[in-house]
């Protein structure tokens, strides 16, 4: 490794404490409605959009109503969205004169945008038009975010809030989110992005002489500030087909640490916040903590592999033992590694490699991040969501084991709360498994298989795990863009993302409602080493027990088979 | 403490067992446990695909293997709650033993009174008791008092007192009248006194589930699902794979992942729970109330009776002056001669002791008019000859002797002051419009209450006495007993709103009372429990009752309660985490064949895939009943920080749970190649 790869590898994790830190903080201030140092400047808008929409700022919704609103405001989107691409040929700013989008191309497309997954069946520069892509594309990838970070707002409310009813309000959780949060963050990394080189215009094209005396079209367009809520929203949707690979969305390795930085930033933060909203900052450490530890375990497998590099190759004698297949020579490994495991384990799914080139315990470990359902960080605001249902799971069985019906924070875990958690973590997993199977038994499915073998399995494992996770990112050699593929990866985006925000809301109701029982020496601390131990140890353990035998069969066999010399 | 244990393990228990496990596979029964109803349903598949392969002469010894250990998988679950009713029922038995064959004498409506069986009473029916009757249900005593020999079901033999009005009101059937008659009214039909309603619930067909137990059902169902969906999908991607599994093989692999072992133990630790509570003389009318005792983290407890012995004992007379002494100690004792309550004959036999009159029967003087205890005035005395003497709290002789316009000085504050901080009562002693002086009471605390109270704080719950005395007073005993807090001068309703407040904080409350005016607050309390000597309102309002009437035992109760808890969980982490060692078992055993590779999975070496297949359907049968007398006595619960806790039971059961298997299932695969089964 270079110098330059261990200084992003060490650097990393602690810009982004201190970043997440910070802005956990901030985000804490602003979503209890406190005075921060944007105030000043946002207020007044705010207030106007909440005139202009007729927003009661003061209301508090009941969970129900806040689920309903959040539910028709998700869903409005998506079919405006898919009525967008629908009509984009007769729409302005449409340089190229694209015609409309592919029906199931256009549902797929606009199901992924509005549920904050971003899987890409269709090539961007070569479909949309510009209009689609920032009127749209763009707007969903604020929208969902925002609308993610609302419901965990509100799971967070039904933990602070006693014997209440109401667990705030949707729209003024959902501004704020997009005023305070999202946009300043998307300015600045803009701001940063171009200053590095990447493409920010509204002409379609440029045509360049090449040296050979060839003429070449080169795509260009508002790249930068796609690019920049593409990190910042965990969204992943690229403006290229190539997405982070491409040198006008990812130009340097400096770019690149932004780009990791940018899609950690929101849901790195998000655990400090709670910490801060709850006043029990030690908590938030600790799902923090818990995060960063199977991180870091994954990525450090992740890396070993691929820094060793494919056996086959070496003893060929073609390289020094790393695997470069599908990455970019300006990133490297280590960029293209940590990319790789940062976007998995957030629900972003931009890449800046091709993933389907990993050594396959790399892949397996990508695979993992998305399909123990996005709590590593995970997207912005499910992803804690996710990791509070495993808290749930985990407190039920500590609270047993210390003799205490159990609580979580205060709060009795009881039948519904266990019904709701149960949902949220194990729809996704059913789902991935549920339609692999249909996809892998079916030659409609098989079709389009690039890969035979464990491999093949893999890539349809990847693309159900990455939908139903709502990260969206490919495993490339499945050709996504059919009518069977865009119909069942819509149906585990929508089941990813709803299974998990309603369910939650849910939740939130029937906590805010309860009373919270005091601390005292027979209650188990949820902020301590044991706590954490304990939290990693189930998501583990659940992730294994549910994939075990997928895994096994494809990227742990496609591991051995390599090792004997067998590809596929 | 005495606790009646009941050994489980003797023919006369097991056999009926044995059998009710066979009954109970009805597949209506087993639907009341979701994960063993999954595993019937399966267990009849293998069972057919058995019958097919006789009739097609294919090889079915293997299937048939698999079929049966499946089978005795569910009857050994089915054995361990039979086992579990059987002792409960046991247990249940030996208290009311000598309820069914007696008789009462009922009272009719014309006062006469008829021998009818004691099965035929009803509630509010009156019945008639004399010496040498057994108490054929449980009542309240309408008028009389007697002395009853309780043995039968406390155990101890010292007879107790039980009369009408007050709080010693209440009678338990299976009890008997030593000497006395008494009238009582019926309070409850033949089965549903609070032993039947018990008895309901150890018996698993009429149990309610818990809100607990319904939760980790939820839990076991959802892994139960997960599990289905891995195994069916399972066969296609292998079915890509160009591998074919066959449907036992499959069958094998899912009923050892689900949670089998848990969900099979799991009626029975709940019943077990019940059990315990019944061996030591507990009788819940809820379960929810049970499994609610193991979160309390608030006790009230009456200072009377529970922290110190009843009565307070006179040890002194303070006189004002001390040329009056003997003035004091006349008046006291004539004031007292007639007082029946434990302090005034202590305040007796004190003055007696001091004036030297041993023995010696001293009556009241004619003519005199004595004055009852009440608990408004506070006071109570003698007027006779014109001398108006009374004795009674700072506040109603201040009331007393302001009447005669004498007001209270500063020494004699200064003296109930003193007696005050010292842990005791004062009692003044004033004769018409002079104080004469007054009366240390000293309060007794019980043998080993402040062990016990330490014990309740390293649980993590935070015990409160409550008391009429004035606050010195009652810090003084709070200190010596080493409670948390304590509230004095408080009135009836002063528990009621105590709990309620603890509550609006959110602490769960137990409370323990005995008396009528304690029934608001039993009835307001999460966990209530009810001396069985106390009233019967007190008793309806309270969701366990202590037989023994003996309020130190609510430690007990907290330990069950927890013990319950812990042995769900702890079974539960066991369960999930046995399944990492099946799948090392399991999965190479299926692809090996085509993919050598895997071998590496095989980390427990098996012999053969057969093999491999049918010890882990093996460990899986066999653990349920290895685990029955864990389920049945509870893991143990040692008071101790929550942390410490978890982390001896995670290394226990989490990570003994992750080992065990492995070895278990070497074991297994070693004797199945031994006995080439094969």
């Amino acid at each position: 490794m270079t110098l330059n790869d261990w200084l992003c590898i060490l650097l990393l994790p602690i810009i982004l404490i201190i970043l997440a830190f910070g802005l956990g903080e901030f985000m804490a201030k602003v979503f209890s409605g406190t005075r921060t140092f944007l105030t000043p400047v946002i207020a007044p808008v705010e207030q106007l959009l909440y005139r202009l929409f007729g927003v009661d700022e003061k209301e508090d919704m009941s969970w129900k109503t806040y689920a309903l609103s959040l539910v028709i405001f998700n869903i409005v989107g998506i079919a405006a969205l898919f009525i967008l691409q629908a009509i984009q040929g007769m729409l302005p700013f449409n340089p190229q004169k694209f015609g409309a989008v592919r029906w199931d191309t256009a549902i797929n497309t606009a199901i992924s945008f509005g549920t904050n997954t971003n899987w890409q069946a269709y090539s961007g520069e070569q479909t949309m038009s510009y209009l689609t892509q920032m009127l749209g594309l763009s707007v969903q990838n604020f929208l969902s975010a925002a609308i993610g970070m609302a419901a965990l707002v509100a799971v967070i409310r039904g933990f602070i809030r006693k014997t209440s009813a109401a667990i705030g309000n949707f729209w003024v959780d959902l501004t704020r989110s997009i005023l305070y949060v999202l946009l300043p963050l998307v300015i600045i990394l803009s701001l940063l992005l171009v200053s590095q080189g990447v493409v920010q215009t509204l002409s379609g094209s440029v045509t360049a002489q090449t040296l050979d005396g060839g003429r070449q079209i080169i795509a260009v367009g508002p790249v930068a500030s796609q690019e920049a809520i593409k990190e910042i929203g965990t969204n992943g949707g690229g403006f290229f087909n190539a997405n982070s690979a491409h040198p006008f969305e990812n130009p340097t390795p400096f770019t690149n640490f932004l780009e990791i930085l940018g899609l950690l930033l929101i849901p790195a933060a998000l655990p400090f916040t709670f910490g801060a909203m709850l006043k029990n900052r030690r908590q938030g450490i600790a799902i923090f903590a818990a995060m960063l530890i199977l991180y870091l375990g994954g990525l450090s497998i992740f890396a070993a592999n691929e820094m060793h590099g494919n056996p086959l190759l070496e003893k060929a004698g073609v390289t020094s033992g790393l695997n470069m297949e599908g990455k970019e020579v300006r990133l490297g490994i280590v960029n293209s590694v940590l990319f790789a495991h940062s976007t998995t384990v957030t629900s972003c799914g931009a890449v800046n490699s091709m993933h389907d080139s990993m050594m396959p315990l790399g892949g397996l470990i990508l695979m993992f991040n998305m399909a123990i359902g996005e709590v590593i960080f995970g997207g912005v605001g499910v992803g804690l969501i996710g990791m509070l249902c495993y808290a749930i799971l985990t407190m039920f069985l500590a609270g047993l084991m210390i003799g205490r019906t159990p609580e979580l924070m205060g709060k009795k875990l009881e039948l519904f709360e266990m019904v709701m958690a149960l949902v949220i973590i194990l729809t996704p997993a059913i789902l991935l498994l549920l339609l692999s199977g249909i996809a892998i038994s079916t030659n409609t499915g098989l079709s389009s298989l690039g890969n035979s073998g464990p491999h093949g399995l893999s890539e349809i494992i990847y693309a159900f795990a990455s939908t139903a996770g709502n990260n969206g990112s490919a495993f490339a050699g499945l050709n996504a863009n059919t009518i069977f593929y865009n119909l069942t990866t819509s149906l585990a985006m929508l089941a990813g993302r709803f299974s998990t925000i309603i369910p939650a809301l849910a939740i939130a109701g029937s906590l805010a409602g309860k009373k919270i029982v005091p601390a005292s020496t027979a209650t188990f601390p949820t902020n301590g080493l044991l706590f954490v131990i304990m939290l990693v140890s189930v998501i583990i353990v659940v992730g294994a027990l549910t994939f075990f035998p997928v895994f096994t069969l494809g990227p742990f066999l496609e591991h051995l088979l390599l090792m004997t010399g067998k590809t596929f | 403490m005495k606790s009646k244990k009941i050994n489980i393990w003797q023919s006369k228990f097991i056999l009926p067992a044995v059998r009710d496990s066979v009954k109970k596979l009805h597949p209506l029964a087993m639907a009341r446990n979701p994960v063993m109803f999954v595993v019937e349903l399966v267990t009849v598949m293998t069972t057919l695909i058995v019958v097919s392969d006789i009739f097609t002469g294919r090889n079915f010894l293997f299937n048939l293997q698999i079929s049966l250990w499946l089978w005795f998988t569910i009857i050994f679950a089915n054995f361990a709650e039979a086992l579990a009713e059987g002792q409960g029922r046991a247990q249940a038995e030996s208290l009311k033993k000598n309820r069914s064959e007696s008789t009462a004498k009922r009272l009719g409506p014309g006062g006469q009174s008829e021998v009818i069986s004691a099965l035929k009473l009803k509630k509010e029916d009156t019945i008639i008791l004399e010496d040498g009757d057994t108490i054929p249900g449980d009542g309240d005593v309408i008028e009389g008092t007697a002395l009853i020999d309780e043995s039968a079901i406390t155990g101890e033999s010292a007879p107790v007192i039980r009369e009408s009005g007050g709080d010693r009101s209440g009678v338990t059937g299976g009890t008997r009248v030593l000497s006395g008659k008494l009238k009582v009214r019926i309070t409850a039909n033949p089965g549903e006194s609070f032993l039947d309603q018990m008895i309901q619930m150890v018996e698993s067909a009429k149990r309610q589930k818990t809100p607990n137990e319904k939760a980790l059902n939820v839990l076991l169902i959802a892994l139960t699902i997960v599990f289905v969906v891995v195994v069916v999908t399972l066969k296609y991607f292998a079915g890509y794979m160009g591998v074919g599994v066959t449907v036992s093989v499959l069958i094998a692999l899912l009923i050892c992942l689900m949670p089998t072992t848990i969900g099979g133990l799991l009626p029975a630790i709940g019943i077990a729970g019940m059990d315990r509570l019944l061996r030591y003389n507990f009788i819940a009318t809820s379960g929810r109330a049970v499994e609610a005792s193991g979160d309390v983290d608030v006790v009230l407890m009456d200072k009377t009776g529970t922290i110190t012995l009843g009565n307070r004992m006179a040890t002194e007379f303070i006189p004002l002056h001390e040329e009056n002494e003997k003035e004091l100690i006349d008046a006291a004792l004539l004031s007292s001669l007639a007082d029946d309550t434990p302090e005034g004959r202590s305040i007796v036999v004190l003055a007696k002791e001091k004036l030297g009159m041993r023995g010696g029967d001293i009556r009241a003087p004619e003519g005199a008019v004595f004055i009852p205890f009440s608990a408004e005035a506070r006071m109570s005395g003698i007027d006779w000859n014109g001398r108006k003497i009374r004795k009674g709290s700072l506040e109603s002789i201040k009331e007393f002797v302001a009447a005669h316009g004498t007001p209270i000085t500063d020494r004699v504050e200064k003296i109930v002051a003193g007696i005050a901080t010292e842990g005791s009562t004062p009692l003044l002693v004033a004769e018409n419009e002079k104080i004469l002086g007054a009366i240390r009471l000293k309060d007794v605390l019980k043998e080993g209450i402040s062990g016990r109270i330490a014990k309740l704080r390293q649980m993590g719950i935070k015990s409160i006495m409550i008391t009429g005395d004035n606050p010195l007073t009652a810090a003084t005993i709070a200190a010596e007993a080493g409670v948390d807090d304590f509230v004095a001068e408080a009135k009836p309703s002063t528990k009621l709103e105590l709990i309620r407040r603890y509550q609006g904080m959110g602490h769960l409350v137990a409370m323990i009372g005995d008396g009528t005016n304690d029934a608001p607050a039993l009835a307001q309390a999460d966990v209530a429990v009810a001396m069985n000597a106390g009233t019967q309102a007190a008793r309806e309002a309270a969701n366990i009752v202590d037989l023994d009437s003996n309020p130190t035992k609510l430690l007990d109760i907290v330990e069950i309660g927890k013990q319950i808890l812990i042995t769900r969980g702890a079974l539960t982490t066991f369960s999930v985490a046995n399944d990492v060692a099946k799948y090392f078992a399991i999965v190479p055993a299926i692809f090996i064949a085509q993919y050598p590779q895997l071998k590496v999975l095989d980390i427990m070496n098996l012999t053969s895939q057969k093999s491999a297949v049918l010890a882990a359907v093996i460990f899986n049968a066999v653990i349920i009943p290895l685990l029955i007398p864990l389920a049945l006595r509870g893991v143990r619960y040692r008071p101790s920080s929550a942390t410490a806790l978890l982390r001896r039971n995670l290394l226990i059961y989490g990570l003994g749970g992750l080992v065990l298997p492995f070895i278990g299932i070497k074991l297994i695969d070693m004797i199945i190649s031994l006995l080439k089964m094969v």
